[in-house]
């Protein structure tokens, strides 16, 4: 077992590396100067060079790559060019709405993508099947930006039930802040939840055609027992690896849904960053999301170890 | 039979109970429950929620010459000079407009006396000497001014005197122009970057979180000027107790939150949501024109339009109208014009009536003629990033090939286009669009030296050298048409007409004035 970790722990270093340095590098590729953007119009020839001098932008591009991924070895992810603040202190600030946004978004998406797969291959070609995977379609068709203005026009205008977008008044207690988040976090949810559908409802066929169910239902157990207690827990692995990885995607800033409700997420901050061409941030925010997407597939296939005994072999 | 009797009676046939459904469906409902009674609406008079274009990339006036910046500031920190609602320069911690002496080479600025700052403490010419300074080091327009300045000395503790080596017209336009502005800050403040912002405004720094809100609130020991109102000149007042500006990059959000009552104030809104705010009780459209103006930058260095008689037949060839109307929509939003400045300036000239807005293909054909165009490619650098500057592409590119250029359209992101335009290799034209200021030199940066468009001519030498020598207004404003005639004449850049900008207010403000940079002292809820 401690090999097993250890070879993938061994394994995600070498990803972080790949990652760090492609993102370097794909940054660079990229045309564009974020010093002629920081000083405007009326900036001279010699004031933009002045501040590319000032953040090492003049240097070969592997002494930049050099020094930068020092800095990134001792937890320093550099300076943000246009927010003048460390990356690390950016993110940080901009941790909190993305981490409850992506939380409250696979928890709807659950809640709605986990029963329908499961209604679904229950009552398989039949209507409720029918209904589900229309649904499932359509959800996975809306584009989010578009579903999201929809319901701020509906909820938010219309209704008057929600705020518009933002995250709350200046110093608002929690409670008001993740209320900002139900439209959002719902819009997401809606949209993520037809993957997590198909998915449940294949792995749910797969599993209630097994032979143990046949077994279950001769032995004369109710089928809501047989469905929810043996073939689910049966069919969880391929569930939890959706939900796990879909998890891992929101975690990384949903970046249009942040932009619709106006959310100072992390979505936001790249967003921001790549039209400004402020590389540290780039580079900074990409590493930080890169190393929670390989620590959430860490953690499942530590979860795949604690559902299905038989992953450990 | 239903939908739902038949989803009941499929799940009594496979032997589910209602509870069993009820227990898998329940925790999603229990979302709709929440313990919230409805989104409360915007606050009282003792806020106004603002949704700005998008998050100030400083709060330092000095350290960038974008809008956004300024916006904010210009309420916690006063210049020496401001503009009226006419875009006449105006004192503000000036007493009066600067005693010019020694043929413009000397100025006297007599401060206010009994001006608090933000700290507590009265304001005196160190604060502005040191402030100024930092100016004159940091930012574009100081630094070219500063180019000027012999020397910079107090006279007692509140006047100033400037000697400058050679003549700044409109050296208090320069300090009133709100972008980059000369912002006056207590001394011990003064740092790189700044972290504390103290400044005389009627309204003080409290808060920044990024991404969220810039809060300011009320300074009650805010000494205000006597004179009525007008533009950003005058009396200034905090009614609103605290001023929140929240970054919304979305345009539509900024639309339906306005609508809505969660925002006062949505700065510039989509010109197609016009009719909807126009059409809701609860808000009113708010219109600045001129807000600013397009223009298209040719690269004189090299390519087809090294050639003169080239820039002549692209400027011949060009529907304005047309380009202006695919961008705006409605002339409610925009303006044709030749002139460069409104009739109510002394900078107002027509010249330039006789080639702008033609569209006359003939004309252009013939100059191409003349010029032995060789058929290469124009190239059209331009940005879907700003919508309109793109439409106006798709415009220009079917009127240049009307006239028998052949054309090819560069469309990249804005940071692309902003390196790419400082390389003369790579593009033939590159459309942008400025603000509007009542100042000629301060905008386009063509009419100084090394701009992109690299235009130098000995007309263009000596047209402005005539202008930027002479400091009587009216005299200048003949010789600006001077200056007007040769750029028509020589074509390094085309401004494309004027275009105004659309905001919503709720229908509850009072007494905002619409001007380039919306301003909330004076305004009430």
């Amino acid at each position: 077992m401690l090999t097993t970790l250890a070879r993938k722990l061994g394994g995600m270093i070498t990803v972080m590396f790949l990652v760090a340095t492609m993102v370097f590098f794909l940054t660079r590729l990229a045309p564009g100067d974020p010093a002629a953007l920081m000083l405007g119009d009326q900036a001279t020839q010699a004031d933009i060079e002045q501040l590319r001098k000032t953040y090492g932008l003049d240097q070969p591009l592997l002494v930049q790559y050099g020094l930068w991924l020092k800095e990134v070895i001792a937890g320093n992810l550099g300076q943000s060019i246009f927010l003048q603040r460390p990356v690390l202190t950016a993110i940080g600030e901009r941790a909190e709405p993305t981490f409850f946004l992506a939380l409250f978004s696979i928890l709807i998406a659950s809640l709605i993508g986990i029963p329908a797969g499961i209604i679904s291959a229950v009552w398989r070609g039949g209507r409720s099947d029918q209904a589900v995977s229309a649904g499932a379609m359509l959800a996975a068709s809306i584009p989010s930006f578009w579903l999201g203005l929809l319901f701020i026009q509906f909820f938010s205008v219309t209704l008057g039930w929600f705020p518009v977008a933002g995250y709350g008044d200046p110093g608002a207690p929690l409670a008001q802040r993740l209320y900002h988040l139900i439209l959002p976090a719902t819009v997401l949810g809606i949209v993520n939840s037809a993957l997590i559908t198909r998915f449940t409802r294949a792995s749910m066929l797969d599993v209630l055609s097994e032979d143990f169910v046949r077994t279950a239902r001769a032995k004369g157990l109710s089928e809501s027992r047989i469905v929810l207690r043996h073939a689910l827990g049966n069919a969880l692995v391929p569930i939890i690896t959706v939900v796990g990885l879909t998890a891992a995607l929101l975690v990384g800033g949903a970046i249009i849904t942040e932009t619709v409700f106006g959310l100072p997420g992390i979505g936001n901050l790249v967003v921001s960053a790549v039209l400004r061409r402020d590389y540290p941030v780039i580079q900074g925010a990409l590493i930080v999301i890169a190393g929670i997407y390989v620590m959430i597939n860490f953690a499942i296939d530590v979860i795949y170890t604690l559902v299905d005994p038989r992953v450990k072999t | 039979m239903t939908g739902k009797q038949t989803l009941h009676s499929d799940l009594a046939a496979k032997g589910w109970s209602r509870r069993d459904l009820a227990r898998m469906l329940g925790a999603a409902g229990a979302l709709s429950v929440l313990p919230f009674g409805g989104f409360a609406q915007a606050q009282g008079a003792a806020s106004a929620n603002l949704a700005m274009i998008g998050e100030p990339q400083t709060l330092d006036p000095m350290a960038s010459t974008a809008d956004l910046p300024s916006l904010i500031m210009m309420h916690v920190y006063e210049s020496l000079y401001t503009f009226d609602a006419d875009l006449n320069a105006k004192p503000m911690l000036a007493v009066d407009m600067p005693k010019i002496s020694n043929n413009g080479l000397g100025y006297e600025i007599e401060i206010r006396k009994g001006v608090k700052l933000h700290s507590g403490r009265e304001l005196d010419v160190e604060d502005v000497i040191a402030s100024l300074k930092r100016w004159f080091e940091m930012t574009p327009r100081g630094k070219s001014i500063n180019a000027n300045v012999v020397t910079m000395e107090a006279r007692g503790s509140h006047g100033l005197a400037i000697t400058l080596k050679a003549p700044v017209p409109a050296f208090a336009t320069h300090m009133a122009l709100p972008s980059g502005y000369a912002a006056i800050m207590a001394k011990e403040s003064i740092a790189t970057p700044l972290v504390s912002f103290v400044g005389t405004g009627p309204y003080k720094f409290q808060e920044r979180k990024p991404d969220q809100f810039v809060v300011l609130t009320r300074f009650d020991g805010y000494s205000a000027r006597s004179e009525a109102p007008s533009g950003y000149a005058g009396k200034r007042e905090a009614k609103i107790g605290e001023l929140r500006f929240i970054p919304v990059p979305n345009a539509n959000t900024r639309v339906e939150g306005v609508i809505a009552g969660q925002y006062h104030f949505a700065d510039q809104i989509p010109v197609e949501s016009y009719k909807r705010i126009a059409a809701t009780a609860s808000v009113k459209p708010v219109l600045v024109m001129p807000y600013g103006f397009p223009y298209f930058v040719l690269n004189t260095k090299q390519g087809p339009f090294a050639d003169k008689r080239v820039r002549q037949a692209y400027q011949l060839a060009l529907s304005n109208t047309e380009m202006l109307l695919a961008a705006f929509g409605d002339d409610k939003f925009f303006k044709a014009t030749a002139a460069h400045f409104p009739k109510a300036s002394p900078f107002h000239s027509a010249a330039g009536d006789k080639v702008y807005d033609k569209a006359d293909t003939a004309a252009a054909k013939k100059l191409l003629a003349d010029a032995k165009y060789d058929g290469a490619p124009i190239r059209i650098l331009n940005s879907k990033q700003y919508e309109f500057h793109h439409r106006m592409a798709l415009v220009m590119a079917e009127n240049l090939k009307a006239a028998g250029f052949k054309v090819q359209l560069d469309v990249v992101d804005w940071a692309t286009l902003v390196q790419r335009r400082a390389d003369p290799a790579v593009y033939d034209v590159y459309i942008t669009h400025s603000g509007f200021y009542p100042e000629p030199m301060l905008s386009p940066p063509q009419l100084g030296s090394g701009a992109p468009g690299w235009w130098d001519s000995p007309a263009k030498t000596a047209a402005l050298a005539a202008f930027n020598s002479e400091s009587d207004p009216v005299k200048r404003g003949a010789l600006w048409g001077k200056v007007q005639e040769v750029i028509y004449d020589e074509v390094p850049y085309i401004r494309a007409g004027e275009f105004a900008a659309l905001s919503a207010s709720s229908a509850k403000m009072t007494g905002f004035t619409p001007m380039p940079m919306p301003a909330f002292w004076n305004v009430g809820l």
